[in-house]
């Protein structure tokens, strides 16, 4: 019996702390479904988000929902920014060569930071009072609630936007064959630089969700959740929407359950145990297909 | 409508396209024929922008519109069919219909062209829902051209339509080729099958290595010696 409550308890736990990956690694898939580029940056996106909305919580003074708008638009403006000054100029330069760029804008980020917001960690406003539930033996915050209310609403719109959106169909169309969405008049830059700003304001809401429930925001906090998140979009399949909620999620769950059953230092070596086991096994992740080609 | 004169085109250091000139008057179909690699793609994404051609003029309506991108050719009225048909196969019909039109903005326009594009080609309405990569190559091909038409084009580029097809629906293709050019809009047709593309073209250019080699009335030059031996088998 008290198996299955720790179980349930760590559903719940895991299945909030998921919902974070998930938001984070929508912005890496979508990111690399579009210009096949895996955005290290993007970890360090979700940090501005948190600092977004710490400076409009704490000194503008604002409430959650209009301080986490702000914090979207921010992260979704400096996205597009980084975008347009970093990686577009190497559109045709060797994939490589815009790796290594996103690693030093990733750099540049934590590092500037540090200069900007001092290493100093902050403590956020308390904008969303904490009330904790009992429900029979479980716990359940209310923070984590709004983590996951939050989360899957952002997503819900993410996924009406891609679906049924002239903007959505034209990114899809972009990310399946640049060459046949051009000759369809869409704009390529445009539609990646919408891309990358969607992204970031999905990262930034994390960022900005996670500050309000661990309280502690610094400028290196986007490294680890950034490389977590990654691992989740490789496990639902890079480059695939819903693979990157779902594997937002399983991720979040199996850390939670490791922690509770085992050792919570276990919990990294645990997400990146996923990454090599995917990457071995079926490298095209849970939502892949393999991929052929039709002639 | 079009007039070309004089671009040469290059992939990295290969001279792909030699001093090209070709014209081509409003209501024609002008089919440019030609072996594998002769360079009749090529000739076609750099009128649509895909290419940029390193020297020479092309003239659109009286614009000059070499070297400015694809998306904003599109917006002067020229629509592409790509070689292999590319239609977005992880999309439905439909939506690969709407992706034809992103360029228009009047909804009643295009909701009526989706009609037209019904019509021609009944076949896509039946599968309206069904994602384009499930399609046969001939349905798939009728779809890259219907959605080449919700841009209302001026002039339709049509890169290989008969492309692996059966010779049956080669030839539904090559009638649907000729209403849509009765209907008004004008066609630069590229074609290794020399005999269906001569049968119903106005006008032809025979490219080799690059070069136009012969020019003229598609009869005459399907009846003419030279291109029976070369192209259409004696």
């Amino acid at each position: 019996m008290e198996f299955l409550e720790q179980l349930i308890q760590q559903l719940i736990n895991g299945i909030s702390l998921g919902s974070i990956y998930a938001l984070i690694a929508l912005g890496y898939t979508m990111v690399y479904g579009i210009i096949k580029l895996i955005n290290f940056a993007h970890g360090d996106i979700y940090m501005i988000g948190a600092y977004a909305g710490f400076f409009a919580t704490a000194n503008l003074g604002l409430p959650f929902v209009p301080a986490l708008i702000v914090s979207m638009v921010v992260a979704g403006l400096i996205g597009m920014l980084i975008e347009r000054m970093a990686y577009r100029p190497l559109r045709h330069a060797p994939k490589i060569a815009v790796l290594i760029t996103a690693i030093g804008i990733s750099l540049l980020l934590e590092y500037g930071g540090m200069l900007l917001f001092t290493p100093q960690p902050r403590t956020f406003p308390n904008v969303l009072e904490s009330v904790t539930y009992h429900m029979g033996p479980f716990v359940v915050n209310s923070q984590q609630i709004i983590i996951l209310v939050v989360s899957v609403i952002l997503m819900v719109i993410l996924t009406y936007v891609v679906q049924k959106t002239i903007i959505g169909k034209a990114m899809r169309a972009v990310s399946f064959d640049t060459d046949a969405a051009q000759l369809m008049g869409i704009d390529v830059d445009r539609i990646i630089s919408a891309t990358f700003g969607i992204g970031s304001a999905l990262a930034a809401a994390a960022g900005v969700l996670v500050g309000i429930y661990y309280n502690s925001i610094d400028p290196l906090m986007g490294i680890m959740p950034g490389l977590k998140a990654f691992v989740a979009a490789v496990l639902g399949g890079i480059g695939i929407i819903p693979g990157a909620m779902a594997g937002g999620v399983i991720l979040g769950v199996i850390e939670a359950l490791v922690s509770g059953f085992i050792s919570s230092t276990f919990r990294d070596a645990a997400a990146f145990a996923i990454l090599i086991i995917i990457l071995l096994f079926k490298p095209s992740g849970l939502f892949g297909k393999n991929v052929r080609e039709k002639v | 409508m079009l007039n070309i004169e004089n671009i040469n085109v290059y992939y990295g250091a290969i001279h792909a396209i030699k001093d090209i000139s070709i014209n081509v008057t409003e209501g024609e179909i002008v089919t440019l024929i030609g072996a594998n690699g002769a360079g009749k793609s090529t000739t076609l994404r750099t009128i649509s922008g895909l290419l940029k051609p390193k020297s020479g003029k092309i003239d659109f309506e009286g614009q000059n519109i070499a070297g400015i991108p694809a998306q904003a050719i599109v917006k002067q009225g020229i629509s592409q069919v790509p070689e292999g048909r590319r239609v977005f196969a992880n999309m439905t019909v439909l939506e690969n219909l709407e992706l034809g039109a992103y360029i228009r903005k009047d909804k009643a326009g295009i909701k009526e062209d989706l009609n037209s594009v019904f019509e021609r080609f009944p076949r896509l309405l039946e599968r309206k829902v069904q994602l384009a990569g499930t399609l046969s190559g001939g349905e798939q091909q009728m779809l890259a051209m219907g959605r080449a038409l919700m841009s209302r084009p001026r002039l339709l580029l049509l890169d290989e339509p008969s492309m692996g097809l059966a010779p049956l629906l080669v030839k539904e293709i090559f009638s649907i080729v000729k209403e849509i050019n009765q209907t008004g809009t004008t066609v630069l047709l590229v074609e290794q099958n020399a005999n269906m593309a001569l049968s119903i073209a106005h006008k032809a250019y025979v490219l080799e290595t690059g070069r136009i080699t012969l020019s003229g009335d598609a009869k005459k030059l399907a009846a003419s010696e030279e291109v029976r031996k070369a192209y259409l088998g004696g």
